[in-house]
């Protein structure tokens, strides 16, 4: 108890707080929600599962196998989560193609929300795993930018460069930008940890943290994102503001160096 | 000195008032003799002759915008809680150094513009140095009397490697903090005396609270200050040696010719100077560099991908990158050859191109003065060495930058280290070759268009019915142009045995010459150049085709 | 070397008879120097009308100069600090910098391109030639430098005074060294520090997102944790250089994909504890890849198995990562079980 009250003043010590607000709350909503409400949503949700079943025979059963256990072409998919299979889907990256090369890329996506809300919903039967985040996990209210910032810079920043413009892995494979994924995926990357980026479960990087972290990326990676001081040139880093520095800094101090050099018009003998 | 009043004295009281401060002045420091060998002297017009004045400029706007910017930078590495305008780093523990350099960038109105020129200069400064540093090298302009100069160039873009290095590394960012890191894990990779250098500099361990505050007076007095003296001297060099010139007609290996300082050149050297500056404002405006607020503040156990140095740094970047981890462990100590192999190879990679002046006049043993600049072609083995060089350098480069090319063009950053490992071997060999071959194949040219004139483009057909293509005769001009290059004949060592038949003592160092010499001078490696009967032969012998 | 040993015949024929003083074609040497070019005007130069348009365009240039800088000072005073504009291609930017950029770069841009309008059209352009000479003095000079030096090296009679020559050079060598020796005191000696950590037994695991220990079972197979040692706050003075050693990545693998034997026993069912200080040059190293169990340093790419006790398997890096052997204290949170066995961090000579 001597080291709770004296971590009573840390800047963090709101946050926990915080934390342990919202889990009553959502804790004490469990217990006295409407039961009846519950048993209809079941119904509804069996229905859901065994569309998703056909879906999943259809389109996902050659690689990951009959019952999700996973072949030598796919993974099992026995407890991965609802979230796993809505960011995986949504995002395009499954199907995947038979011959991937290093990594499955993004592609447009091939099902329907519907569809894809069905096969979450079969998967998520196989075994219980990460749901699909609501729109208040992701959303921006009550989320702190720098400490989202802070935290995106421990977790993220080697492998997605400081704001989220991707970076390379090992043997071809590589961490893809950040620009244009709706946070709902970004959390759901986080919890579920796609391909090979490992995952951010809730007990160690927790539910407002994610909620940092995507705020902290809609600030400094998105449509709307100001840099101040011109043209962005990728994010990148030195490499491509030397690459910069060389064609259009000395290229164009080059080209009026010519200028200055040539000798002017002659007129023409007549 | 009598006390009357010459007459010439007297006339120079009744002068304009512009003439008598200029009198006062030369009573007091003699303008008027360095004003008569100066003020009309002249300068060979070219614009790869202004490569230097592009350095000088930038090195100009880097310090003047320094000058600005330490009025705002505090260089601390007090720990703070930022409060400022930058809302993705509101709370936020830093230092005061990068603090400072956020208010800069957000608070002081027109801090960004001038830490953005401050920047972008640096890089341009950097890369005009290097690309000067290659004009003067493949027109040969290092041969005497211009060695020295050659030296003090060299030494202004190593020391500007460093002060980038130094004021790159002082916002105390997460990107210029990993830069540090790497700089202190080299330095205890030096055996026996690395820790205690690292300790030293650090002021204990890393990072600690100083590296700051002494890389500021590193960046801006010690570095800047030597940097300043050799520019000057540099300029001197210039101005006492006379400006080198291609050979043409009237140019002489005595005489430069060209336009005078004032007006022309005090107007096109000035007016560039603007032209410079006003390239460099309108770059700052239009392109971000160095964004640190995106970066974050510094922290040991952050990272970013992409981690690189600013460009000139980069080819340091690829050596350390490439090389393997190789590790001797004995009697209780550690050989960090996979560090230390490369923090050997870098100052090495420079010093090669430094002293390559040295070796080529030891090889032709040419001791007179050279103001004639070469073709490229005309120096095949001199040219060569220098592709060579670059392609090195730039190998490296690439590997510095592996992780963007890999993800760029989808590569796989492994095969790419690879690459760079085979082609730090190979490839400046192959460029070698390849580069002397094209010389050589432009030499023939010369000789050709001397000897058949040039390829006018017309098709004439003759009585019998062949078509040829009419060759106009070059113009006086143009022969003396073309031939006007100097070739050496190789040195030989002479008989192995004297008249009387007995054995000269041949010093290694001769063997070693006399061989380097056939590589720069045999048949192999220079086109003789067309003589005056080979031409006369020619052109009285049957007409032009 | 000097220029004796090379037979004069091997050096081309001295420059300025080849290039000849012969200023004609002649008969003889059709490759002959033929001189200068005689000097062609320029059209401003025969055309009044042309100069004075050349007047106007540098007048126009300086004048644009000057609008460009009462642009620049009114930019200055008008434009709040922190206004963001939209500009098509380059973004949301400063509004302030750009125009400061703009009109501070339009007003120098213009001077010189004013000035060197001026040099180039107005300003004569008759090619001047000026001799040069040989920077090596005349043989009479350079005998009366040394006559001159060899006078004043006799005068000051050092070379017959060995005893002043000889304390002379001893003081200049040996005063420099008070230079180096007030250099002491930049840092510390390194004794050991860089071979302990803030690491020891029974210190909690702290979760560096949470900043709360940890349970085994917070850790899941596949996720990726950052720890640092309890009781290290950001705010404490020293934070920097100790992260610098402690930081921590915690990982788990299921114990039958663990190789390394050792490296299971320190683990606390599967969960790994590696030092996230690279062991090349020392950045951080965290470039996980859950599949693979490689990690990746985003620097130099030194590549490690974390299922194979951090072993190098690619790139820059000299030795495995150092481990940190934990357990789970009686409250059931991981803790360290003793510092690293050994320096975390770049190899150093009295590693060992």
């Amino acid at each position: 108890m001597k080291k709770l009250s004296a971590r009573r003043r840390h800047p963090l010590a709101a946050l926990v707080v915080l934390l342990l607000a919202l889990a009553c709350t959502g804790g004490l909503y469990a217990v006295f929600a409407p039961a009846d409400k519950a048993q209809a949503d079941e119904t509804a949700q069996s229905l859901t599962i065994e569309e998703g079943k056909k879906l999943y025979a259809v389109g996902c059963a050659s690689c990951h196998g009959t019952g999700g256990q996973g072949t030598s072409d796919g993974p099992s998919l026995v407890g991965v989560g609802a979230a796993a299979v809505d960011f995986q889907v949504s995002t395009g990256r499954m199907p995947a193609a038979t011959s991937q090369g290093a990594q499955i890329p993004k592609k447009p996506a091939v099902y329907t929300q519907a569809e894809i809300d069905q096969l979450a919903a079969y998967i998520a039967s196989l075994g219980a795993g990460p749901a699909i985040p609501t729109e208040e996990q992701y959303g921006p209210e009550g989320a702190d930018i720098a400490k989202g910032g802070e935290l995106f810079r421990n977790n993220c920043a080697q492998c997605h460069n400081f704001t989220g413009k991707g970076g390379a892995l090992t043997h071809g494979k590589y961490a893809p930008s950040l620009e244009d994924v709706a946070p709902k995926y970004i959390y759901e990357a986080m919890l579920t940890g796609p391909q090979n980026m490992p995952s951010f479960p809730d007990s160690t990087l927790s539910e407002q943290n994610k909620k940092d972290v995507i705020a902290y990326l809609n600030a400094v990676n998105s449509d709307d994102t100001e840099s101040p001081g011109g043209l962005e040139l990728g994010g990148l880093g030195p490499v491509a503001e030397g690459l910069f520095a060389w064609v259009f800094g000395l290229g164009a101090l080059v080209a009026v160096a010519v200028w200055v050099a040539a000798r002017t018009a002659k007129a023409k003998k007549s | 000195m009598s006390t009357t009043t010459t007459p010439e004295s007297r006339s120079r009281g009744k002068a304009p008032a512009g003439e008598r401060v200029a009198d006062w002045a030369d009573g007091r420091l003699g303008i008027y003799s360095l004003a008569k060998a100066n003020m009309r002297k002249i300068f060979p017009d070219h614009w790869s002759f202004m490569l230097g004045e592009i350095c000088l400029y930038s090195f100009l706007i880097i310090i003047l915008t320094g000058v600005y910017l330490t009025l705002f930078f505090h260089p601390s590495m007090n720990e703070v809680e930022y409060h400022g305008s930058y809302v993705p780093l509101q709370g936020q523990l830093m230092s005061e150094a990068y603090k400072s350099t956020l208010d800069i960038s957000f608070d002081v109105r027109g801090g960004l513009l001038i830490r953005q020129i401050h920047h972008w200069a640096a890089l341009v400064f950097l890369a005009g140095m290097f690309v000067h540093m290659m004009r003067v090298f493949f027109t040969g302009a290092f041969r005497k009397p211009r060695e020295i100069n050659w030296l003090f160039g060299f030494l202004l873009f190593v020391l500007g490697m460093f002060t980038g290095f130094t004021g790159y590394s002082l916002p105390d960012d997460l990107l210029s903090g990993t830069g540090i890191r790497f700089m202190e894990g080299a330095i205890l990779s030096v055996p026996i005396v690395g820790t205690y250098i690292s300790f030293f500099l650090f002021g204990g361990e890393f990072p600690g609270d100083d590296f700051v505050a002494r890389f500021f007076s590193i960046h801006v007095l010690l570095l800047p200050g030597i940097m300043l003296g050799l520019v000057v001297a540099h300029l001197i060099l210039v101005f006492y040696h006379k400006h080198t010139q291609f050979a043409g007609p009237g140019k002489t290996n005595n005489n430069v010719v060209g336009m005078p300082l004032l007006p022309v050149y005090m107007a096109k050297a000035g007016g560039f100077f603007f032209l410079v500056f006003g390239a460099l404002a309108a770059l700052s405006a239009i392109a971000t560099i160095n964004p640190i607020w995106a970066l974050g503040p510094y922290r040991p156990d952050m990272v970013s991908t992409g981690a690189q140095p600013d460009w000139y740094m980069g080819f340091s970047e690829g050596l350390i990158r490439v090389m393997p981890g190789w590790e001797i462990n004995f009697w209780g100590h550690t050989l960090v050859l996979g560090v230390f192999i490369p923090l050997l190879i870098f100052p090495l990679v420079l010093v090669a191109i430094a002293v390559y002046p040295f070796i080529e006049s030891w090889v032709t043993g040419d001791k007179r003065e050279h103001h004639i600049l070469d073709r490229p072609r005309n120096a095949p083995t001199r040219t060569a060495f220098g592709v060579a060089w670059i392609t090195l350098y730039f190998v490296l480069l690439v590997g510095g930058g592996n992780d963007l090319w890999a993800t760029h063009f989808h590569l796989s950053i492994n095969a790419i280290t690879w690459f760079v490992r085979i082609a730090f071997f190979v490839a400046p060999v192959v460029a070698f070759i390849v580069t002397k071959r094209i010389c050589l194949g432009l030499q023939r040219r010369d000789r050709d268009k001397v000897l058949h004139g040039r390829e006018a483009g017309i098709i004439k057909r003759l009585p019998h019915g062949e078509f040829v293509e009419v060759h106009e005769p070059l113009s006086q001009e143009q022969l003396y142009t073309l031939t006007a290059h100097e070739q050496y004949k190789p040195f030989e060592i002479g008989p192995a045995v004297d008249e009387n038949g007995v054995r000269r003592k041949v010093k290694m160092s001769e063997k070693l010459r006399a061989k380097l010499s056939k590589g720069y001078y045999g048949g192999e490696s220079q086109i003789p150049k067309p003589t005056v009967e080979e031409y006369k032969e020619i052109t009285s012998g049957h007409g032009h085709h | 070397m000097s220029s004796q040993d090379i037979p004069e015949e091997n050096l081309p024929a001295a420059q300025d008879t080849a290039h000849g003083a012969v200023k004609l074609a002649d008969e003889k040497n059709p490759f002959a120097d033929p001189g200068l070019p005689p000097h062609e005007h320029r059209i401003q130069d025969i055309d009044e009308r042309a100069a004075k348009r050349s007047e106007r365009t540098v007048a126009l240039l300086f004048t644009l100069s000057m609008l460009a800088t009462v642009g620049f000072i009114v930019s200055y005073v008008t434009i709040p600090v922190d206004k963001s504009v939209y500009i098509f291609t380059l973004g949301h930017i400063s509004a302030l910098n750009f125009a400061l950029g703009m009109t501070l770069g339009v007003a120098l841009f213009a001077i010189g391109a004013g000035a060197v309008h001026w040099a180039r059209t107005l300003m004569s352009d008759h090619e001047l030639t000026d001799e040069r000479h040989p920077i090596e003095a005349s043989p009479e000079v350079r005998a009366k430098v040394m006559d001159d030096f060899r006078q004043g090296a006799k005068e000051s009679a050092l070379g017959r005074r060995k005893l002043i020559r000889n304390t002379m050079f001893g003081a200049l060598a040996l005063f420099p060294l008070s230079g180096v020796v007030l250099l002491r005191d930049l840092g510390p000696l390194p004794g050991t520090k860089l071979r302990h950590t803030l690491w020891s037994k029974g210190k909690l695991l702290v979760n560096m997102n949470t900043n709360e220990p940890m349970r085994p079972s917070d850790i899941i197979v596949g996720s990726l944790t950052f720890a640092k040692p309890e009781g290290l706050e950001e705010h404490d003075h020293g934070f920097q250089t100790e992260i610098a050693k402690a930081a921590l990545m915690l990982v788990r693998i299921q114990p039958d994909d663990i190789k390394d034997k050792q490296s299971l026993e320190w683990s606390h069912e599967g969960i790994l504890a590696y030092s996230k200080i690279c062991t090349h040059v020392g950045c951080p190293i965290s470039l996980y890849e859950q599949q693979t169990h490689h990690a990746l340093c985003p620097c130099h790419q030194s590549t490690f198995d974390l299922a194979d006790g951090a072993r190098v398997i690619f790139g820059p890096a000299g030795h495995a990562l150092p481990q940190l052997r934990i357990g789970v204290n009686d409250e059931g949170y991981l803790e360290a079980l003793g510092d690293f066995d050994e320096p975390v961090g770049p190899a150093f000579w009295e590693r060992g």
